[in-house]
């Protein structure tokens, strides 16, 4: 009996090795890093399918993560999307290659307004391609909140809704909300205006359920809580799975992110690089990424073939006013990355 | 000339243990005692003093040690009720408490958070039965139930071990002489399975103390033990010296620990696994 | 007969716990609906389209890739390694097996590093990579369970075999095999248990693209979990069931037989 199970080992044993080598014969691949959540897997499978180039993905949740992944230098990535800032201070330490969108035809579609708007973290527009943004904001439960209380950053402080309220896991995203609400800026590395907003965390941190990043649209959803700050792609996600969902952007302003594309210093192929760039800005899977993620795409293709309602939807596309309150992330110095990383060590060890 | 081959079959094994196991450790241990210059320094073990990180050890111990005396209240009376089955096969028991492990940890924990949640299939259970109901996701307690569900077994099973190997007739002899049921547990079972014990105890303790995944799952990012922040020196601060030396002094506590332990093991057979 | 029942419940319960959270995934691997708690009717597609996600079966095929290779290596070296153990000096041995005691107790996140670190130094991360930690860490239980069974054969048989003209070789798969085999093969089942389980050490080492179910599973955690992830674990986990029923039937068979 023993013997035969062994025999049956060895057997699966070698015919697992063998698949091994028969999936990896290919050769040709393309090392990405995305966010989580952000790229239907189904597209991917076409991609790998249309041009016979194996994907590897790799997912991070939040910018910092990704920062040491790709400085870790353990992996050489083809292609990164992150956000603004990160993207802004990777191109100062010469870690971006310069795109040559001449080989991306599919780069027509991008709308030009995007494009100008990238200028605070690629001001020639050399480096990047644009591929989703958004702004932060509050997803509510109608049920438990009523609408004018969540106007302002200020009702995530409110104790009635102890033990119901979700913060963003991201160390900026976390510390924009009583910046904001303190009425400074959310790039500022003064460190008495953070100590003031580190206060504020620590005092709210006893009415908070969880720091969620992902995971925020389906525990709304669920009910598990009733206030979230989320990324309006979020909200639009948890609102497709709840009707008694909405998303509110507060008055005192809040922050508007780009999410790019771009090719590292660490990239070995450029040409297939360049090949998924073409395939992600094609409409038919612009359009499939959009359903998939819910935020704002830059895609005009894919916009203008919108039904009214989407594109009025202000929880996917923010109009001008709420647009304008926003500030976009700019890039942090060393010193300022430190203060950050120490105060978010303090908020998450109280 | 014979036993001299025999030894030769050791070879793999020690190219193994240099390669991968005292290397690894010398890596953490030459990052752990320079700086980003490569300059000698003890800062980085020094910091384990700071409030942020001493708060995060703190937090860890406690909850390892709430999480190990609660596994060894529940699996004790169980091991002795195992023990008293008599079942024909030891094996079996073995078996059925590492079944779990084959439906993977990350899926056994979600279900939990399903049960758990604050609309969960329990709250809803109670509130179908007009009964009040519990929010106990995302906080230090959560994190001690999933880590006594995941460790539990490895508290059960080397009871269970010890207690076995204890013979009928020793208690027997116990009884003829007249020992009520206390004194048989106080002075015959207690002290032949404190090396059961120990080793549970080792079992449950290490992992808890380092554990960052269960915090991170059901603590909902409230929770920082050290292996937390360990965890995010390395993937998200990528301070890889800050966190070498504060994995240098986890080290030092689970080697404390064990020593602590076997110097407490009269039997010296303490730190066998099942 | 109060005591009786008293521990009857008391060892349900204990089971309970240990059970209910595979009993809930079981349940919800058949709910014809994808939210969390409501059940939405009977039905078996998950089990048809669990085929047809990509990223559950490229995790699955790495996991059992990783597993079985990791799992049948340590094996081969660790039974070497038992071997020649047992043959050494004292001083030898408590070295070795001091050694062997260190990916056993060290801490999960700390031996995770440790490895990344040298890794880093010194290549990519990758397959090779997860590969090399999990034999690390599969070795000590394949030593571990093989030691015992040797100390227990008789060191003459061997010898007398070798004095009576067999080779090494023979007399050790006539004389030693049949006795630590079973000792080899619950190694071996131990390190498939750990490697299949394991999570903080690949998660550390693995490369891009590398996803073993747990690493991918606790991506996937965050995003909201696909049903189909449910049914992929419901059937190892029925898999494994029937795997080791038929395995202690028929050992129980045996021991029977020659009792």
């Amino acid at each position: 009996m023993k013997k035969r199970l062994f025999c049956l080992t060895t057997l699966l044993f070698s015919a697992v090795c063998l698949s091994a080598c028969g999936s990896s014969s290919n050769g040709e691949t393309l090392t990405v890093l995305n966010y989580g959540k952000y790229f239907d897997s189904d597209a991917l499978k076409m991609f790998e399918e249309e041009t016979g180039i194996t994907v590897e993905y790799e997912e991070y949740e939040s910018p910092e993560e990704m920062y040491t992944k790709y400085k870790a230098g353990s992996i050489d990535y083809d292609l990164l999307c992150t956000s603004d800032y990160m993207i802004e201070k990777l191109i100062d330490e010469g870690e971006v290659q310069k795109m040559d969108y001449t080989k991306i035809p599919e780069y027509k579609n991008i709308d030009q307004n995007i494009i100008d708007s990238s200028a605070s973290f690629d001001p020639d527009h050399t480096y990047t391609l644009p591929y989703f943004y958004g702004t932060v904001g509050i997803l509510y439960n109608t049920d438990e909140v009523d609408a004018s209380e969540v106007d302002t950053w200020n009702v995530l402080w409110d104790s009635k809704y102890e033990g119901k309220i979700i913060m963003e896991n991201s160390v900026r995203d976390c510390f924009l909300v009583p910046l904001k609400q303190l009425g400074y800026s959310l790039n500022t590395t003064n460190p008495d205006e953070l100590d003031e907003a580190l206060d504020m965390l620590l005092d709210q941190k006893p009415l908070i359920y969880a720091y969620f990043v992902d995971e925020t649209g389906d525990e709304m959803a669920a009910g598990n809580a009733s206030l979230a700050v989320v990324y309006s792609g979020e909200a639009a996600y948890a609102q497709s799975l709840s009707d008694k969902l909405e998303y509110s952007v507060p008055k005192e302003g809040s922050n508007l992110w780009i999410d790019s594309w771009f090719i590292p210093k660490t990239c070995k192929n450029t040409e297939n690089a360049e090949k998924f760039l073409n395939f992600l800005c094609r409409e038919d899977i612009a359009k499939m990424n959009f359903d998939y993620v819910y935020y704002a795409t830059p895609n005009t293709a894919v916009y203008d073939n919108l039904d009214e309602e989407t594109k009025n939807d202000t929880t996917i596309f923010p109009d001008k006013e709420t647009l304008d309150n926003c500030e976009v992330y700019v890039s942090l110095d060393e010193e300022g990355t430190n203060l950050y990383n120490q105060l978010w060590k303090t908020l998450k060890s109280d | 000339m014979n036993r001299f081959k025999r030894e030769f079959l050791t070879g793999p094994y020690i190219v193994w243990i240099i390669g991968f196991i005292v290397l690894p450790i010398l890596m953490i241990v030459y990052y752990g005692v320079t700086d980003s210059s490569n300059s000698f320094t003890l800062a980085n073990i020094i910091a384990i003093a700071e409030p942020i990180h001493m708060k995060a050890l703190l937090l860890s111990l406690k909850l390892a040690l709430v999480c190990t005396v609660i596994c060894l209240l529940l699996s004790y009376p169980l091991a002795m009720i195992l023990n008293s089955m008599k079942f024909k096969h030891q094996n079996f028991i073995v078996f059925i408490f590492v079944l779990p492990m084959w439906m993977n940890f990350m899926l056994r924990i979600l279900a939990w958070q399903l049960l758990l949640s604050n609309n969960g299939i329990l709250n809803t259970v109670l509130e179908t039965l007009h009964l009040p109901q519990f929010q106990f996701l995302n906080t230090p307690s959560a994190v001690v139930f999933g880590m006594v569900y995941d460790f539990l077994p490895f508290m059960i099973l080397p009871l269970y071990n010890s207690m076995s190997k204890i013979s009928a007739d020793v208690i027997d002899a116990a009884r003829d002489l007249g020992a009520n049921q206390l004194q048989v547990f106080i002075k015959i079972i207690m002290p032949l399975t404190i090396s059961g014990v120990l080793s549970g105890i080792i079992m449950v303790f290490v992992p808890a103390l380092t554990s960052f995944v269960i915090s991170n799952l059901l603590g909902g990012g409230k929770v920082l033990l050290i292996g937390n922040v360990i965890e995010q020196e390395f993937m998200q601060n990528m301070d890889w010296h800050m966190g070498s030396g504060l994995s240098i002094v986890l080290m030092i506590f689970v080697i404390a620990s064990m020593a602590f332990m076997n110097s407490h093991n009269k039997d010296g057979e303490g730190t066998a696994v099942w | 007969m109060v005591k009786k029942t008293i521990s009857r419940i008391y060892m349900a319960l204990i089971f309970l716990f240990l059970y209910l959270p595979i009993m809930v995934l079981v349940v919800l691997s058949f709910n014809n609906s994808k939210s969390r708690v409501k059940w939405g009717g009977f039905t078996t597609q998950w089990y048809i389209s669990m085929f047809q996600n990509k990223s559950i079966m490229d995790a699955f095929t790495m996991t059992l890739q990783i597993t079985l290779t990791a799992s049948v290596l340590a094996t081969i070296i660790g039974t070497l390694a038992a071997i020649g153990i047992q043959a050494m000096r004292r001083k030898g041995t408590a070295i070795l097996l001091g050694a062997t005691n260190i990916p056993l107790l060290n801490a999960d996140i700390v031996t995770g590093i440790s490895m990344m670190l040298l890794f880093v130094r010194f290549t990519k991360l990758g397959f090779s990579t997860v590969l090399i930690a999990h034999l690390t860490f599969d070795i000590p239980y394949v030593i571990l369970n093989v030691l015992p069974k040797l100390n227990q054969t008789s060191r003459s048989a061997y010898e007398a075999a070798m004095d009576l003209g067999a080779t090494p070789l023979y007399a050790f798969y006539k004389i030693v095999w049949p006795d630590i085999r079973s000792g080899v093969f619950s190694g071996f089942l131990m390190a498939v248990t750990m490697s299949l389980d394991d999570f903080s050490i690949t998660y550390f080492t693995k490369g891009a693209g590398v996803n073993t179910l747990s690493t991918m599973l606790y991506t996937e955690l965050r995003k909201g979990i696909k049903p189909e992830m449910y049914a992929l674990s419901t059937l190892l986990f029925a898999i494994a069931l029937i795997l080791l029923f038929i395995m202690n039937f028929r050992s129980s068979r045996k021991n029977d037989i020659n009792n």
